[in-house]
Parts: structure tokens; C-alpha cells; sequence
């Protein structure tokens, strides 16, 4: 049953949050950071941050690397390609899961609100446990599977337009935006594939070189594992990487009654 | 690893309300509603099978104010079930699912909710039947 609340041992506004002033700088902008150490036992808090813009690079996670250097060098975060492709550094920035590397910090107005992804256990500060997200990209057996030999002296081909069909969902980058934006997936992450899995699962059904698709497809037919999306939409509107995985799984739910008709 | 138990990270505390969770969550706030109010229907087509003493007093309760606006209320929530539901099937069937595409059809189911509610709301309240 879906949790609306926080746990007692999750409420972030319960302790008071360290703040760290800017040294006098012309253009200042506010920080305000989701912190939690598992060493100390205290319930997570929310750090305020003032930095100098004048003296720090344009994105988010330019931010939060100069806290780490210079201000707090406590503040754990994951971060490793700053150029969008690595996936690592996703997190919930002004409200919306994305990357902090490609997010400006120029798009958000007032004070930038960073938290880690939502409805995640967390290991420490803007890191989440994604164990079972993980675990569900796998379930999926996101890999090619044949039955055929594969011809003698060649790799398996596959015409250009078969390609393009799997040019999109073979884009992503499992940053997991998608699936932590998903109410349904906050609510049934034990059961639900969540949309990232889901787009994966597509990349490899509608792969012409595949010939596991009807076990993939066998797999899907729960009324959990895929039928808890409701077009809610959400992950497609947070994709850093403007894939659409809410287009995909409406594309597998279609295969799925076409192949019962 | 430690034994404690690890926090959950925020989510609807802290998720900024998209257009497109609170299309969703209205969609079924509405179909739940909806059922309530077919019960009203119910008591108000027993009402006038159970003689004009009854339907009377049904009357002077759906004629209040307060069983105006619920009415008003029904309808307007009939509409958006009706149209966003639409959008739902044209979603099912493989239509509209872009980003884009999704932005617009948003803005136009709400148009045609507003237009289609105060059309049923005009109709009944200006020329609805005086007994």
C-alpha cells in the first residue's frame, strides 16, 4: 500500500542543517543540500550552501564539486563523466530527478533544492541504494539471445531501418531519473519493472536479431512487473537523455494484446 | 555495512507537481468521485419512483446551494473523467505518447473540459426544467 509519509527515521526538517556563508561576493546563490551520515545515527538534514557564481563553473554539479573541494568536504555525492553520459550523477534537482552535470544552475530561479533521487533508500547524502534497480535492469536479461547459429562467416546483420528502431531505448544510460520520478513505482518498486527496466526490456523485444521474444514477452505479462504504468508520464518527462520510456511501454502493452488476438 | 536502517530519500515532499502527475492523480481522483455521485443518481431515480412527496423533497435538496454545487461539481468532474479518459485510450492504442504531443494534448483536453463543463452547466442551471 502506497506510504505517503516519510518514515520517522527519514523526516529531513526535523534537525537543523548546517549553514555555510558565502565569503562578500557579488552574485551569490543558495544551496540547500539533503544530508545524511550513516555513522552518526542522526536523522537526515538539510545543509545550506551560499556560493560565489562568479567563482564557480555553470552547471550544478560544478556546485557541488566546488563544495566538496573547498567548503564541506564531507558532502558525498556520485559523479564521473560531467558531460552527460555516465549516468552517475542523477539526482533531484529544483524538483525534477535529472542530471546535475547537463542542469544548469542558471535555470533555477530561486534557491537550487538538491535531494537524492526520490523514494530511494540512501547510503549517504545524495547517494541512493540502487540495489533493486539494478537487480531489475537484470531481470530483464538485457542481452542478445538466439537461437540460431550465427551465420558462418559474417556478424548478424540487421537492415538500417531495424536499427533505428533501437537507436532510442539503446541511448540510455540506467541514471534512474525515470523510474524514481514514477508515483507508481515510489509506491510498488518491489514489484513494478519500473520504466527503465521496461525500456530496456523493449530495446531487446523489438530487436530483429533477438529470437528470445516471446520469453521476454512471457515474462512481462504480470499484472505488476509491467501493468503497474499508467501513462502517468512523469518518466518521459525526466529523461535527461529525452528518451521516451513511457512511449516504449505503451509499445510493449500493444505487442502484448496483438500476440493474445 | 551498517545494520541501521537507511532513510527513504524524499519524494512527493519534495517532487515538483509536473502537469502531468496531476492529469493522472485527477483522473482518478474524478473516477472515484464519479462512483459516489452515480449513487446520488441512484437515490434520485428512487426518489422519483417513490412518489411525488419524495421527489419534492429530492428536488428542494439537488435545488440548494450546496446540491447545486455539488451537481455542478459531478458534471464538471464527468467531463474531465470523459475526456481525459480519452486521452488514456488514444495512449493505449499508440497515439500521442511524444513529449510534445503529451504537453498539447494536455492543453487541449483541458479547453474541452472547460468548454463542455459550463455548456452542461448553462444548460442546466439557466434552462433547467422549474417544478
Amino acid at each position: 500500500m502506497a506510504e505517503f509519509k516519510l518514515p520517522a527515521n527519514s523526516r529531513y526538517n526535523e534537525v537543523p542543517g548546517n549553514y555555510y556563508p558565502a565569503p562578500s561576493a557579488v552574485r551569490i546563490k543558495t544551496f540547500k543540500v539533503y544530508r545524511y551520515d550513516p555513522d552518526s545515527g542522526d536523522k537526515p538534514r538539510v545543509d545550506r550552501y551560499e556560493i560565489d557564481l562568479d567563482r564557480c563553473g555553470p552547471m550544478v554539479l560544478d556546485a557541488l564539486l566546488k563544495i566538496k573541494n573547498e567548503v564541506d568536504p564531507t558532502l558525498t555525492f556520485r559523479r564521473s563523466c560531467r558531460e552527460g553520459i555516465c549516468g552517475s550523477c542523477a539526482m533531484n534537482i529544483d524538483g525534477k530527478n535529472t542530471l546535475a552535470c547537463t542542469k544548469s544552475i542558471s535555470d533555477v530561479k530561486k534557491d537550487v533544492n538538491i535531494f537524492p533521487l526520490p523514494h530511494m533508500p540512501v547510503v549517504k547524502d545524495l547517494v541512493p541504494d540502487l540495489t533493486n534497480f539494478y537487480a531489475q535492469y537484470a531481470s530483464v536479461q538485457p542481452w542478445l539471445q538466439t537461437r540460431t547459429p550465427a551465420p558462418p562467416d559474417q556478424e548478424r546483420l540487421q537492415s538500417k531501418e531495424d536499427q533505428e528502431k533501437i537507436d532510442g531505448p539503446s541511448a540510455c544510460i540506467l541514471c534512474a531519473c525515470c523510474s524514481t520520478s514514477c508515483p507508481s513505482y515510489w509506491w510498488n518498486s518491489d514489484r513494478y519493472l519500473g520504466p527503465a527496466a521496461l525500456l530496456a526490456s523493449y530495446r531487446w523485444i523489438i530487436d530483429s536479431r533477438d529470437d528470445a521474444t516471446g520469453e521476454r514477452l512471457e515474462f512481462l505479462q504480470d499484472s505488476f512487473k509491467l501493468y503497474r504504468c499508467h501513462t502517468i508520464m512523469n518518466c518521459t518527462e525526466a529523461c535527461p537523455k529525452d528518451l521516451n520510456p513511457a512511449k516504449a511501454i505503451a509499445e510493449i502493452k500493444k505487442i502484448l494484446v496483438e500476440r493474445t488476438v | 555495512m551498517s545494520a541501521r536502517e537507511r532513510p527513504l530519500s524524499p519524494h512527493l515532499q519534495v517532487y515538483k507537481l509536473e502537469y502531468t502527475m496531476l492529469l493522472s492523480i485527477l483522473h482518478r481522483a474524478t473516477g472515484c468521485a464519479l462512483v459516489l455521485a452515480l449513487l446520488g443518481f441512484v437515490a434520485w431515480l428512487w426518489a422519483l419512483s417513490a412518489g411525488p412527496v419524495a421527489y419534492a423533497c429530492m428536488t428542494t435538496v439537488l435545488g440548494s446551494v450546496v446540491g447545486k454545487l455539488v451537481l455542478a461539481a459531478a458534471v464538471t468532474g464527468f467531463w474531465y473523467h470523459f475526456t481525459t479518459g480519452i486521452r488514456h485510450l488514444c495512449w493505449d492504442a499508440g497515439y500521442g505518447l511524444d513529449k510534445a504531443q503529451a504537453r498539447r494534448s494536455a492543453k487541449i483536453a483541458l479547453v474541452v473540459i472547460a468548454l463542455l463543463s459550463a455548456a452542461s452547466l448553462a444548460v442546466m442551471f439557466c434552462c433547467g426544467g422549474r417544478s
